[in-house]
């Protein structure tokens, strides 16, 4: 440490592809710390779809119940229909929360610290998604465990409940790079906390909340090929019991598909240089 | 390319739009010395630190940083360089010894290894008692020291400072100066460094360039630079009206102030002028009061080369 001089030879070869998993996991573990210091967040994320599960079962529960066209009815009907909504728009409030966080980090100068760092340059988005996914595990775990509580009775067996987290997973891990490339797309936090809106109208657009058969017919056509209303069905399917057909497939590929573009969308914004007045 | 050079620029340019921030400018840093780039507010410092630390692409012109080309090899360059920016680069949610490990790891420098650079880095920039806090409760020097700390983990030998001590009170100006020094002189670190106040450079710099508007006006150590220029003068009070008007007539002075008895002198300030003029006020028999040497400072450089005064900050010195 006492030469003057730079030796150009030493790490002429960085290759900082080889670092992608470890720098992917340190980047896990300082959002992982993020969640931890900033729990009224977290809170939030896990309260809204609480609120809308207690809203949708004990104020218009008995009527939308009444009105599913099964023998029993009422409302311990309608949280059985209900809650895989519910578990879809807790997925989509999350995603939402890792947009704020992707923008709130943008304008912070450690994002541009790291960018002139030797270090896998997706890590930074990357630490977020699995961040992002491991909150969403445990937000969708609390609201089911309220949802128990309330009456809520499945009748999935282990292997059911494991593909249920496979699903959740699936579908965060989708939403949550969209919410990624939307956070960097935003110009300002107050924009990334406004366009991820759409995820958590889109399971009230499908089949989460009401049967799509009980819409008119434009909504009803919208409603049946959104991305929502297969993953709605399929959760419905493991959770109930009840048929899912090719739902489960279609998933998958809305999923894959989500997944890839957002991405490839989120890599290009990161990479396009920011430009902040000097 | 040499290994004693550090970073060397050839014709860089770059324009946001139809705005030209930087005007075909050349520099050139030998390992091992502390720059210092000044210039006032909008000049384009920074975009000059952002440009060399990789963080926006140069429109044009031929880029070397730390042995290597700064288009073709940007991850070889981020290797060497460490950054540490205008604005605060450490993570508010972040204790102070978990924002160094983070750093530690990012470099890869193993668990045993990285433990050991935080303790002596929290250790030397006197941050050992706010090491658990969260870097939210930091003040604004303890946060620079950290931002800087941060930036030597990875033992960088080069490293970029966009005006380090702006917003700083005075003596954590001066442990930041004492900081940039050391690294300097005893780990043979390059600094480039760029700041707003003429004091500063004229402390640090081996060597400045004074950017103005995109160009490099002129370029030197700060000796070179203060020669360059005329203002040099010895200031001569007097005990009473009549020793002035006589030494006024003797001496051919710049100026002279009646009221407070005050002739200035033009003067290259060394003592064999010196010697001369004291010998001509005494071979006249005239009383001086006092007498003071004003040797022109970077203030008049920057004055004499871009025609108009820079944001000078109160030296506390």
């Amino acid at each position: 440490m006492t030469t003057a001089t730079i030796d150009s030879t030493v790490d002429a070869t960085v290759n900082t592809r080889a670092y992608t998993l470890t720098d992917s996991a340190t980047m896990l573990r300082r959002n992982l710390k993020h969640i931890l210091r900033y729990p009224s967040m977290t809170v939030l994320l896990i309260g809204m779809p609480i609120v809308f599960l207690l809203l949708f079962v004990y104020v218009f529960g008995g009527a939308l119940g009444a009105g599913l066209g099964g023998l029993s009815g009422g409302r311990a009907a309608y949280i059985a229909y209900v809650v895989p909504g519910i578990l879809l728009l807790t997925v989509g409030a999350t995603a939402q929360g890792t947009a704020i966080s992707v923008a709130m980090d943008m304008t912070e100068g450690i994002i541009a610290r790291f960018r002139t760092m030797a270090i896998a340059r997706a890590s930074v988005l990357t630490g977020h998604v699995l961040g992002a996914v491991i909150q969403t595990i445990l937000c969708v775990t609390v609201v089911t465990g309220v949802s128990l509580l309330i009456g809520f009775r499945p009748t999935a067996g282990p292997l059911d409940w494991l593909a249920v987290l496979g699903v959740v997973v699936m579908i965060g891990f989708a939403l949550t790079w969209l919410s990624v490339a939307l956070g960097l797309v935003s110009k300002s936090v107050e924009a990334a906390s406004n366009l991820p809106m759409f995820m958590i109208l889109l399971p009230f657009l499908g089949s989460g909340f009401v049967p799509t058969s009980s819409m008119p017919t434009v909504l009803r056509w919208f409603a049946e090929y959104q991305p929502f209303t297969p993953i709605t069905e399929t959760l419905r399917g493991l959770l109930l019991g009840t048929p899912i057909g090719n739902s489960a497939i279609i998933s998958i590929g809305w999923c894959a598909a989500i997944s890839l573009l957002s991405y490839l969308w989120a890599r290009k914004l990161y990479d396009q240089p920011r430009h902040v007045t000097a | 390319m040499t290994g004693n050079t550090a970073i060397s620029a050839t014709g860089l340019r770059k324009s946001f739009g139809d705005k030209v921030v930087l005007d075909d400018i050349d520099l050139n840093v030998a390992a091992g010395t502390i720059f210092s780039l000044l210039g006032p507010n909008g000049a384009g410092k920074t975009t000059v630190v952002r440009i060399l630390s990789t963080l926006i692409p140069a429109d044009g012109g031929q880029l070397r940083v730390a042995g290597h080309d700064l288009a073709a090899q940007p991850d070889a360059v981020r290797a060497a360089i460490g950054v540490t920016g205008q604005f605060s680069a450490v993570d508010n949610l972040l204790t102070g010894t978990e924002n160094l490990r983070l750093m530690a790891d990012l470099n890869h420098v193993g668990r045993t290894e990285g433990r050991r650079r935080v303790a002596a880095l929290l250790d030397q920039f006197d941050l050992v008692d706010a090491a658990k806090q969260p870097a939210s409760t930091y003040s604004g020097g303890m946060r620079r020291r950290l931002d800087l700390a941060m930036t030597l983990v990875g033992r960088p030998r080069l490293i970029f400072l966009d005006e380090p001590t702006t917003g700083l009170d005075p003596r954590s100006r001066h442990t930041m100066w004492q900081i940039i020094r050391d690294l300097a002189s005893a780990d043979g670190v390059t600094v480039f460094l760029t700041t707003q106040y003429l004091d500063e450079a004229d402390e640090l710099a081996d060597q400045v360039a004074v950017l103005d508007q995109g160009r490099i006006v002129v370029q030197g150590t700060p000796t070179e630079l203060k020669q360059r220029i005329p203002g040099g003068h010895i200031s001569l009070r007097f005990p009473d009206p009549d020793a002035m008007a006589s030494a006024a007539r003797i001496l051919d002075p710049l100026s002279r102030d009646d009221t407070t008895l005050t002739l200035q002198v033009s003067s290259d300030g060394k003592v064999r002028s010196l010697r001369s003029l004291l010998g001509q006020l005494d071979s006249a028999s005239i009383e001086v009061d006092d007498l003071s040497i004003h040797t022109p400072d970077l203030d008049d450089v920057f004055f004499a080369f871009t025609g108009h005064p820079s944001e000078r900050k109160d030296t506390t010195s």
